[in-house]
């Protein structure tokens, strides 16, 4: 028999039934929930006559719509000032004390965006499956969990059943050998990994990032490449299990302790892929040749080298590409052939569940330390991912390093990443933003995203427009 | 939930690849708690030259006349045509809840981002792919036609257009028969709550730690 890839193995040890048409069920290990996609799902429970199959299963948090204004989240729910935000957040608080769902309230210590909490409390955990109705679920990948976002009825679906009807997906290896350059983060790899494949290169696909570049990675940096796995399409990242994501899950809340531990480290061991197993699709990248990526356009897979320039339209020889192309060069208001470095921004956000660890708030400081935010940048928002790493920061003399160079410290949140709260561009407003998506619309109506590295971002901050942070002393470590 | 058998209706374009879920329904409108009432704010800023607010009344708003959607010809479209990796990004299901909302029946593309796909089945929405040859067909038709409606049979998994085209479509099974049927997926595998009890007790043995550390 062919040996398996770690995607087959946590599909086979998560296998309740395969049935006939194909389908299957699987069970589900772990699952997270939010205030933005849950409330349909309790209804649907509710209406049905239905309750939670388990209960130890799930751990819930605020994090999509609220404020990072500390006056306003000092006030709690109950001050919040957007009253359907309001509604929305008291109805997580809600349904979790109704059924007794373990919920981190939004100003209670580990509170965090969902996949910064999840990990960091120990509450995902190697070989699990891990579900969340958010898209950006593949960053549990990171310790070799099965991790992919649902919808609101699969929501309703684990709640009522611990299980997911699914179909098992096909097996793509990324793998980039080589050592990264100074100043080329993890953010850089998976931007330039999508910029490769492109958005749907990964469609249909379990993606395991693998080769020397991830095994040196830190697993927050390999946190920040599975997280964009769904960029790419994919539903699913992993990266194998090695000393360093043990090293990671010990001591944590959730972990089990002693015995127990070393039983389960015992089973972690063996949630790597198998030498001789085969991927259905093999993808290769070159680490010396990684620089800084930015992306110029509306679709994460619109990125280039902060060396480069924006394409232009005659460099697309596909009409309908080139359709894209001249939709978002406009959209963006950028000129084909225009150096990349040369974009001014107005503002800058450093967060989301990409870029927004204990790391990336290092990263972006040692670029800011005893520097100045650029006159005509009207807002850096620093968004830590949760109230742990805001705890950690502060510790650490980040948040006063943040706020000498003129940058707003914030309250954990999803924030500006989908500007579901008060946290937003404005039409036209060019951001450098450490985020996943640069959609259309994603960070306010009419805003303009460049996403990239917080290291890069920082520097945008500094200098007023995109720059390669590689030129800023002490910035590229 | 509702079922899908046959359908036939007008159809109304999504003329770009990418299409992702931020542009179908825009995050402002996710504050609600409710599954209904997206279809106003479908497609939003595409749709309007205004920035729409959560609750507020769209009948007043003033309309995008270059989008297509707005024309008169497709007032009433069920069906939607459009291009590659629809649905692509975030996981909302309230973009097929708006979809569904504002009236359609079906989507045709030549693929779909996977979340998106799977969300469609649960709302009674049916995702058609076809190849971007025969997208392109229905397309170039669309455009020369006003009123063009086509017909969808999910049992026999094709799309019958009107100047005799028959193009076939695959799907799995086991969506095929839930949507056909209406089935209550949860229902359905509750019916396997034996199967899910023996796993977990095996499991529980096995990893006993991905049991009882969250109270």
């Amino acid at each position: 028999m062919a040996g398996r890839t770690l995607y087959d193995k946590l599909w086979d040890s998560h296998l309740v039934k395969q049935n006939s048409d194909g389908s299957s069920l699987i069970y589900i290990d772990r699952h997270v929930i939010h205030e933005v996609t849950s409330p349909q799902a309790f209804e649907g429970l509710r209406i049905a006559g239905r309750k939670p199959w388990r209960l130890d299963t799930n751990i819930a948090t605020p994090d999509h719509n609220i404020s990072t204004d500390k006056t306003e989240r000092d006030a709690g729910v109950a001050g919040m000032s957007d009253e359907v935000s309001r509604i929305q957040v008291q109805t997580l608080d809600d349904n979790c004390d109704l059924y007794g769902i373990k919920e981190f309230k939004i100003n209670e210590m580990g509170q965090g965006i969902v996949h910064v909490m999840g990990p960091e409390l120990g509450a995902t955990m190697p070989g699990m499956t891990v579900v969340c109705g958010d898209s950006h679920t593949a960053t549990h990948g990171a310790l070799a969990c099965l991790a992919h976002g649902i919808g609101t009825s699969e929501v309703e679906h684990v709640l009522a059943t611990q299980c997911l009807v699914a179909k098992k997906m096909k097996n793509m290896r990324v793998t980039v050998e080589g050592t990264l350059g100074v100043g080329v983060t993890p953010k850089d790899v998976v931007l330039a990994i999508i910029g490769q494949i492109g958005t749907a290169g990964g469609n249909e696909h379990a993606i395991e990032f693998a080769g020397s570049v991830f095994r040196d990675m830190s697993i927050e940096g390999r946190m920040t490449v599975c997280n964009m796995a769904i960029e790419a399409g994919a539903r699913v990242g992993m990266v194998a299990v090695d000393d360093k994501t043990i090293d990671y899950c010990e001591g944590r809340q959730f972990v089990p302790r002693g015995e127990m531990f070393d039983q389960a480290v015992s089973y972690w061991r063996s949630l790597t892929t198998d030498s001789d197993a085969v991927f259905d699709t093999e993808v290769v990248l070159v680490a010396e040749e990684i620089a800084p990526q930015v992306t110029w356009g509306t679709s994460p897979e619109m990125v280039s080298a902060v060396t480069a320039s924006v394409p232009t339209l005659e460099q697309q020889p596909n009409e309908e590409k080139r359709k894209g192309l001249e939709r978002a060069l406009e959209y963006m208001g950028l000129e084909g052939g225009q150096a990349i470095d040369s974009i001014a921004v107005d503002r800058v956000f450093i967060g989301s569940c990409t870029n927004s660890r204990i790391e990336d708030m290092r990263a972006a400081a040692a670029v800011a330390k005893g520097r100045k935010v650029a006159s005509s940048v009207k807002q850096v928002l620093i968004v830590p991912g949760s109230q742990m790493v805001k705890a950690q920061a502060e510790a650490e003399g980040l948040d006063k390093i943040f706020t000498e160079a003129g940058m707003d410290w914030r309250e954990p949140g999803c924030s500006m990443c989908l500007a579901m709260n008060a946290d937003k561009l404005g039409a036209g407003e060019h951001c450098a933003s450490t985020s996943n998506r640069n959609f259309e619309g994603r960070q306010g109506n009419g805003g303009r995203t460049h996403l990239m590295s917080p290291a890069m971002a920082a520097a945008a901050a500094v200098a007023g427009h995109i720059v390669d942070v590689r030129s800023f002393e002490g910035g590229a470590e | 939930m509702k079922a899908f058998t046959t359908h036939r209706g007008l159809v109304g374009p999504m003329d770009r690849a990418n299409v992702d879920t931020d542009m179908i329904i825009p995050k402002q409108f996710l504050k609600s708690i409710k599954r209904s009432g997206f279809g106003p704010n479908l497609f939003d800023e595409l749709r309007y030259m205004d920035e729409g607010q959560p609750g507020a009344d769209c009948s007043n708003r003033p309309i995008n006349p270059d989008f297509p959607l707005n024309q008169a010809r497709f007032k009433g479209a069920s069906i939607l045509l459009a291009r590659k990796n629809f649905g692509c990004g975030s996981s909302r299901e309230h973009a097929p809840w708006a979809l569904e909302d504002y009236g359609f029946n079906a989507v045709i593309a030549p693929s779909y981002a996977d979340i998106f796909y799977n969300n469609c089945f649960k709302n009674g929405l049916l995702p058609v792919i076809l190849t971007e040859e025969q997208v392109d067909i229905l397309f170039a038709q669309m455009d020369a036609e006003q009123g063009y409606e086509l017909s969808i049979d999910l049992q026999a998994q094709t799309v019958t257009t009107d100047s005799g085209h028959v193009f076939s479509f695959e799907l799995d099974q086991f969506r095929k028969d839930c949507l056909l049927k209406g089935l209550d997926e949860i229902g359905l595998t509750l019916q396997e709550a034996d199967a899910i009890k023996a796993y977990e007790t095996n499991r529980a043995q096995q990893h006993p730690w991905v049991f009882g550390a969250i109270k």
